[in-house]
């Protein structure tokens, strides 16, 4: 893992004084409300319906197990006792008092955290593979990489006025467990012909109320100038971006308006001037930051064999376990998607639980996946049963990884000022329809994603089925859409028809995965089927 | 209005032009960019500049920030002014992307801009002021 030296924590120090100094003047009414809040939402504070939030950054999802705890201590001091995991890796808390900010911010410190540009119009902390350094398909592990723009996009001295907010995504292998190609700037590591290590650069992705999958415009950049070009992409659209209108004012739409083409071209116009400035870090700055990701010291020689003569935690295991690697160990998603339960949120004693089994089995490493799970990476196998037995007495074992139940769903309309409509009941009521875990395991992978409202926080575009909560007439109306993806076959989904109550639109998931059912041929996913047979079997069957 | 400077050499006292007025007359020195001006215009006539103010209407319209650094890379030493919604929390920003004078429509306190300036003592990237990032600290 990364680990601050001198210099990063008298920046993120320096960072907790300017915060608490802009705070005692935002009280003392020295600034206003208008000029202290994009201050306060690139610390991560955010004001909601109810109180304000405060997001803190888990760089690139990734975690140790004294981190986790300091999470577990500020769900227990500051706020009510849980957290919530988040779609871009992080953590947030709901019931934040302005007044204590400035000191969980600097209690963070103290652990090398920050919650530096969570929010507001700059570039927000970037994300990556939850599986990073464990996969067996990756080229290298992405997070130094990640780690390196962290750093060059923290305090940026041209970027942090952008029109609108700014998210990165690194990932290393094709499998794209990242949602890449959904992100503002999405990095896919790669060799070219040569050999060379760089990256092929995706620009213009996002949800939203205008979707989009992101556009290749470079095919390769070269690692050691990663930096340069992305200073040319971001100028370009801090150029040129629209800033007359909030909703087009996403880099996506820029793209789409000029064109991709035209956009490559700007950037690379750009790209000539500013690799002449060597903005670029020394290749020794990656090796200094690659060593501190040096894979920990596994074990040679372990059985890749698993004792399965428990059959509950025969089920768990081929849920929840990832392949590794290192022969002999595993990855292990800890499902935060309990029946009746909140996606995402755990509380302060499951934050515990996890960061002793992160201690204890997984070399002190967790992560937060975009699915708004935990991963504990690298466990050995043969200690999977003793993790199981410990996240069950948890409420932390339910098997539903990538099943119906496994929701990704925005807070809505229970905490969140823009919301329409509430998302949580939507997805508890849908993971209560489908609590029998055969039946969800007969259905298949299901990536089924709530948004409270067009904003798309619970990235419905990007569902297998995806549910919208709209206003309608005062009422909260649910639109269904099919066909969505965040992974390598990135797609958006397509509105199915007139929308359904908050109960009509948990019927209508289950008609149609009961006709995916009927029509699937072996082997189909419930978004293969679709893409096989197209929208009306389904449309018929539900609106019968 | 507060204005600061950070440069020895004399104020240029010229009334700065818009920037098609400016490109009309080869005599002027002095320009004001507004936030959709296109910075690249001045480069033919970067020999005869002096003084360029910057429009900042309000402070959370960041194209300013690009413009600074393009007129920076591009050799301009003159004075670069940053007008108009210049606030404390922002002034970091704007001199590491170039502005050396700033021209706030709001008091602003010297004590305070001094302090703020002083706040960080490190910094990540290579921008257009002199500071060395921090890569460049840890490796030579």
């Amino acid at each position: 893992m990364y680990r601050y030296d001198g210099y990063d924590q008298a920046i993120v120090d320096a960072r907790v004084a300017e915060f608490r100094d802009q705070v005692e003047r935002r009280l003392a009414g020295e600034l206003t409300e208008d000029q202290f809040k994009p201050l306060r939402l690139m610390n991560g504070l955010y004001l909601q319906l109810h109180a304000y939030m405060l997001r803190l950054a888990v760089p690139y999802g990734t975690l140790s197990s004294a981190q986790m705890r300091v999470l577990a201590d500020i769900a227990r001091r500051y706020d009510r006792g849980y957290g919530h995991f988040t779609t871009r890796q992080n953590i947030q808390f709901n019931w934040i008092k302005l007044d204590d900010t400035p000191d969980i911010l600097a209690l963070l410190a103290t652990h090398e955290m920050h919650a530096i540009q969570t929010s507001g119009n700059c570039i927000r902390n970037i994300s990556s593979d939850q599986f990073a350094g464990a996969a067996a398909d990756e080229i290298a592990d992405p997070r130094p990489y990640a780690e390196l723009l962290r750093q060059w996009s923290s305090m940026h001295p041209e970027f942090t006025y952008l029109p609108r907010k700014f998210k990165i995504a690194v990932i290393a292998s094709d499998s794209d467990r990242a949602a890449m190609r959904l992100h503002d700037i999405g990095l896919l590591l790669k060799r070219n012909e040569a050999g060379a290590l760089g990256f092929a650069v995706y620009v213009g992705g996002g949800q939203g109320r205008t979707p989009m999958v992101a556009p290749l415009i470079r095919d390769f950049v070269p690692e050691g100038e990663l930096v340069s070009y992305l200073e040319a992409c971001l100028r370009v659209y801090n150029r040129y971006g629209r800033r007359d209108n909030l909703y087009k004012a996403r880099i996506k739409i820029l793209i789409h308006e000029m064109g991709a083409e035209r956009y490559a071209r700007e950037v690379e116009a750009e790209y000539e001037g500013l690799r002449a400035l060597a903005l670029d870090p020394p290749a020794a700055e990656l090796h200094r930051i690659q060593a501190m990701f040096a894979p920990p010291p596994f074990e040679a020689g372990l059985a890749d064999t698993l004792d399965r003569s428990d059959p509950d935690f025969a089920v768990w295991a081929d849920q929840q376990v990832h392949p590794h690697k290192q022969p002999g160990y595993a990855s292990v998603t800890v499902s935060l998607k309990p029946v009746g339960g909140i996606p995402g949120d755990a509380t302060a004693d499951q934050m515990d639980v996890m960061a002793d089994l992160a201690a204890r089995y997984s070399h002190d490493e967790l992560r937060v996946t975009h699915a708004q799970n935990i991963v504990l990476p690298h466990v050995r196998k043969a200690d999977l049963f003793a993790v199981w037995q410990a996240l069950d007495a948890a409420d932390l074992a339910v098997p539903n990884l990538d099943l119906v139940s496994d929701i990704i769903a925005c807070p809505g309309l229970d905490y969140c000022s823009l919301a329409n409509a509430r998302s949580i009941p939507v997805a508890q009521k849908i993971a209560e329809r489908f609590a029998d875990l055969d039946r969800q395991r007969d259905l298949g992978e299901v990536k089924l994603k709530i948004s409270g409202c067009i904003n798309a926080c619970g990235h419905h575009h990007a569902g297998h089925i995806g549910i919208l909560g709209v206003d309608r007439k005062g009422e909260e109306n649910y639109q269904l859409s099919f066909g969505g993806s965040g992974a390598e076959d990135a797609s958006l989904a397509r509105i199915v028809g007139p929308g359904f109550s908050e109960d009509g639109v948990v019927d209508a998931v289950e008609t149609a995965l009961e006709t995916y059912r009927s029509l699937r041929q072996p082997g189909e996913r419930f978004l293969d089927t679709y893409r096989r047979v197209g929208l009306d079997p389904f449309k018929a069957a539900i609106y019968a | 209005m507060t204005s600061f400077r950070f440069r020895d050499d004399a104020e240029h006292d010229e009334p700065a032009l818009a920037i098609e007025s400016f490109l009309l007359d080869p005599e002027a020195g002095a320009v004001r960019l507004e936030p959709g001006d296109d910075a690249r215009a001045l480069l033919p006539a970067l020999d005869r500049l002096r003084l360029v103010e910057v429009a900042f209407p309000t402070f959370r319209d960041g194209r300013g920030y690009s413009v600074a650094r393009i007129l920076r890379e591009a050799g301009y030493a003159h004075e670069l002014r940053a007008a108009g919604d210049v606030l404390l929390d922002q002034v970091v920003l704007l001199r590491r992307a170039g502005f050396d004078a700033f021209a706030s429509r709001a008091p602003l306190d010297e004590a305070r801009v001094t302090a703020a300036l002083a706040r960080f003592p490190y910094v990540y990237q290579k921008a257009a002021d002199a500071r060395t990032p921090v890569w460049a600290l840890r490796h030579g």
